[in-house]
């Protein structure tokens, strides 16, 4: 039934109108359905979505309002009742739907629109989150930088490649423009520009140290920004336009050894160095906190390298002074060597040398005295020839000398007439002194002995050298010897503290004092009278002549006397008085000393005839072989000659009282001793082996003794020498001549 | 010339012998030893000397010629001509040898060579010397004189 719809047929002209609306509906439709469509799609792809349950809704929202225009599309035309009830079901749920939509979304949008805000925020702060990670990791770069700076300057104890590492890598490390150092100059007034960056050679810029800006920077261990006009600051000439980038300052302490204390490190440091920093100019970097630190840190770490590069410098030093003392010690040492090897030569040379003239001497003297003289002459003659042999002896002692440095010389010890030595010296001294218009007196005490034990001759060379002495150094007036025995208190005196007399009843203390008128001498110079060869240096004083040796020999033989010896003089000008005291020997009235000594076998004594004494001489030199074989056959000995070791076994029997060996003339008489000891077991049956040598070494003598030999003496060996020597071999078996 | 004039002429060279150093004390023991029973020591000991110089100058003067100097060779020989003109009492030429050992020991030979010609020329002047000694002995004693002792104290 037509009736049934109530629908308003349209107007007859409106059936394009209705076209359209009939495709518009459609093309709805469609739409309406394919948005959710895409929604599903576009959902599931997504992997966050909070809000389905809207989305169901919004999707059950489109496909009513879809489904509504899509039953529209019926009711264009005459349409049942179905298709309007359909279409107002439809209606209805899309008003539903789309009125609880609504609703939703008056909650839901404000959330969405939130979401946009916490977005914003979050880019924000990862943003912010970045740059601070870039900043971390500048920091970590710069303190590895830090680290391997460090490493670089502790790596080396050169001073001057430690300062310039930490500007190379300090500038790296800041990629500062300029980095200067300035050291203080010597007098601490100053600065100077020691060491800069950019320019190779920093000419000398100095800058007074006492500027505010410096005495802020030097107040703080801190680095501080200073003023990039100011004059550390100002190296190199302004670029111009740009402004010149900011600058720090900060100490670096220099320390001395002395500054090193353990609680109080650095301490108080006498001086500092300023270290200058300029950013780039232009770039507008500001000076960070980090960086600042850093610079600090920098600081610190080149002080203390720098102080350990100056330890360094000083202990080479050090070293090196002592390398240097050591090798003039050495120097001085070896110099010293060669002094005393070369006195030794020069004594035994002169020795030798004066040997020579004084045979002449002594030999046409006593020729002299064989001819026909006047008494006078003959007197003038002997004191010649004693005064020559006083001489020689004077030599022989010139050697004594070194041999009284090695303490290897002994006194001889024999009764002589003490009353006549000093008589003696005064006959000596006379002459002189009456040439010179002096007087000279002689007191000897009465209780004086007139036979003592003791050295004569070394006695009289002491008592010759100090009146000789006396004299030499008087122009007028007069000298006097006083001799006496010495009374035990009176060696009280100041003069000889350390002076203990010991004295048994066979001794006695002789105390000789000489005085003279003379020219005295300064008190000063009284020590070093007996040293050696030292002469004071005052014009009046007593150094005219002489070589300086007499004193200090005699002082030597007054200690081997167990004495003392010492000058007094009241002052220049005002003569001095010698005096000594030496220990000598009582002589027993029963017995005479029985000392085995050559030097007075020269009388003849003992018997004179060796007849028949079989001797046996060793030497392999024919000429002195001659020789002595006539000394012996002249003293009537039988003799044998030998002039191999091996033919003095061959021929050697227990006959032979004596051997005789030359022990210089290259015989290696040594070992042939040890086989003729072989060959004769019994001791009374062996000859005695006496062992012949020019050569006066003690080395020689301790040979001698140890192969076991029974005797050594000198040459050259004389008729009357020879004489005492057989004789004193056959009385005591045995005799070692003094060297 | 009698022979009072010649035994003075004798003492007179004998005194310059010693004066100029080329006989020592040792030479005086020579003279002494020489007695009765052994008339002509100091002849014979000095002829022995001479001959024994003689060889021992020869062997020197070898050895140095040597391309290859043996200095302790050298050194050997020069102490036995020493030891031997000590025992005579030829002074001086004892002194030339005990300098020629010094160099001998430094091992320098132009001066162990001038030393020889030294030692060579003392021992021919003293060898001269004492030749022209024993002309003048034998002139006392051929002139029917005594030679005279000298009696000297060292």
């Amino acid at each position: 039934m037509i009736m049934d719809c109530n629908c308003i047929e349209p107007p007859p002209g409106d059936e394009l109108l209705t076209k359209y609306q009939y495709i518009s509906d459609f093309f709805i439709a469609l739409a309406y359905f394919s948005i959710p469509l895409e929604l599903i799609y576009f959902v599931k792809k997504s992997a966050v979505f909070p809000y389905r349950w809207v989305l169901v809704q919004f999707g059950a929202f489109i496909v009513l309002c879809g489904a509504t225009h899509l039953i529209n599309l019926w009711t264009f035309t005459v349409h049942s009742k179905t298709v309007a009830v359909v279409m107002t079901t439809a209606k209805v749920l899309t008003a539903v739907v789309s009125c609880a939509t609504a609703l939703l979304l008056v909650h839901i949008i404000p959330d969405l629109l939130s979401v946009k805000t916490r977005e914003l925020f979050l880019k924000n702060k990862a943003a912010e989150l970045d740059r601070e990670m870039g900043l971390i990791r500048t920091q970590e770069e710069t303190g590895r930088h830090v680290r391997m700076l460090t490493h670089e300057i502790r790596s080396t104890l050169d001073r001057h490649t430690i300062l310039k590492t930490t500007l190379v890598e300090l500038g790296r490390t800041l990629a500062l423009e300029e980095c200067a150092l300035w050291m203080p100059t010597r007098t601490g007034l100053e600065l100077q520009l020691s060491y800069t960056l950019r320019q190779q050679n920093p000419v000398g810029y100095t800058v007074p140290i006492h500027l505010p800006v410096i005495n802020q920077v030097f107040s703080t261990n801190r680095a501080v920004k200073i003023s990039p006009n100011c004059p550390v600051a100002r190296l190199r000439p302004q670029a111009g336009k740009y402004m010149p980038g900011e600058v720090v300052a900060v100490r670096v302490p220099l320390l001395n050894l002395s500054n090193f204390q353990i609680y109080d490190w650095p301490g108080v440091s006498s001086s500092y160095a300023l270290m200058v920093l300029m950013l780039p100019s232009g770039s507008a970097r500001q000076w960070h906190l980090y960086e600042l630190e850093l610079v600090e840190v920098v600081a610190d770490q080149v002080a203390v390298a720098l102080s350990h590069a100056a330890i360094l410098e000083e202990s080479m030093r050090a070293r090196d002074q002592l390398l240097e003392q050591n090798g003039a010690l050495d120097r001085a040492r070896r110099e010293a060597e060669t002094a005393i090897h070369a006195r030794n030569d020069f004594l035994s040379v002169m020795n030798h040398e004066m040997r020579t003239p004084m045979h002449a001497v002594i030999a046409l003297s006593s020729l002299l005295q064989e001819t026909e003289l006047t008494p006078e002459q003959r007197l003038m003659v002997e004191t010649i020839l004693k005064s020559s042999n006083l001489l020689v002896t004077l030599i022989n002692d010139v050697l004594d000398l070194s041999r009284l440095e090695d303490g290897s010389l002994q006194l001889d010890a024999a009764t002589f007439n003490l009353h006549s030595v000093f008589k003696e010296v005064v006959n000596l001294i006379k002459p002189v002194a009456s040439v010179k218009k002096l007087s000279l007196t002689l007191h000897l005490a009465p209780d004086l002995p007139v036979y003592a034990i003791g050295d004569e001759k070394r006695l009289m060379q002491t008592i010759l050298n100090v009146v000789g002495n006396a004299v030499k150094f008087s122009k007028e007036g007069g000298v006097s010897i006083i001799a006496f025995v010495a009374k035990v208190e009176s060696f009280r005196d100041a003069r000889i503290p350390d002076f203990i007399p010991v004295l048994n009843d066979n001794q006695f203390y002789l105390r000789v004092q000489v005085k003279d008128s003379g020219s005295g001498i300064n008190p000063q110079d009284i020590p070093t009278l007996f040293t050696k060869f030292a002469q004071t240096q005052s014009p009046t004083a007593r150094n005219s002549g002489g070589n300086g040796l007499g004193l200090a020999i005699c002082k030597r033989f007054v200690n081997l006397m167990e004495g003392h010896i010492w000058i007094d003089s009241e002052g220049i000008g005002k003569g001095c008085t010698a005096t000594f005291i030496v220990k000598l020997g009582l002589p027993d009235r029963s017995n005479e000393s029985k000392a085995p000594f050559v030097h007075k076998i020269l009388g003849n004594h003992g018997p004179t005839n060796f007849a028949g004494l079989k001797v046996l001489f060793l030497d392999d030199n024919g000429v002195s072989r001659t020789v002595t074989k006539g000394v012996l056959v002249h003293l009537g000995c039988d003799v044998t000659t030998a002039s191999s070791s091996e033919e003095c076994l061959r021929v050697v029997s227990h006959e032979h009282k004596v051997i005789f060996m030359d022990v210089c003339s290259g015989i290696e008489g040594y070992d042939l001793v040890e086989r003729i000891h072989q060959k004769f077991t019994k001791r009374q049956d062996r000859p005695l082996i006496v062992a012949l040598t020019g050569n006066t070494n003690k080395v020689t003598k301790e040979t001698c003794v140890r192969v076991g030999m029974d005797g050594l003496i000198l040459k050259p060996v004389s008729v009357d020498k020879m004489r005492g020597v057989l004789s004193e071999l056959l009385e005591h078996r045995v005799l070692f001549e003094t060297i | 010339m009698d022979v009072g004039q010649m035994q003075r002429q004798l003492v007179e060279y004998t005194k310059s012998l010693f004066i100029e150093g080329y006989l020592d004390s040792q030479f005086l023991q020579l003279q002494q030893l020489q007695d009765e029973s052994n008339p002509s020591f100091v002849a014979e000991v000095v002829s022995l000397f001479f001959e024994d110089s003689e060889r021992i100058l020869k062997d020197l003067t070898f050895a140095l010629e040597q391309k290859i100097i043996d200095f302790k060779k050298v050194d050997a020989h020069v102490h036995q001509f020493k030891g031997s003109s000590s025992s005579i009492g030829a002074q001086r030429v004892k002194n030339a040898c005990i300098a020629f050992r010094g160099y001998c020991e430094e091992q320098n030979v132009n001066s162990c060579t001038r030393c020889l010609q030294q030692v060579k020329q003392e021992y021919f002047i003293v060898k001269n010397k004492l030749e022209t000694l024993f002309r003048l002995e034998h002139q006392i004693i051929g002139a029917g004189g005594s030679i005279p002792m000298v009696e000297l104290s060292f």
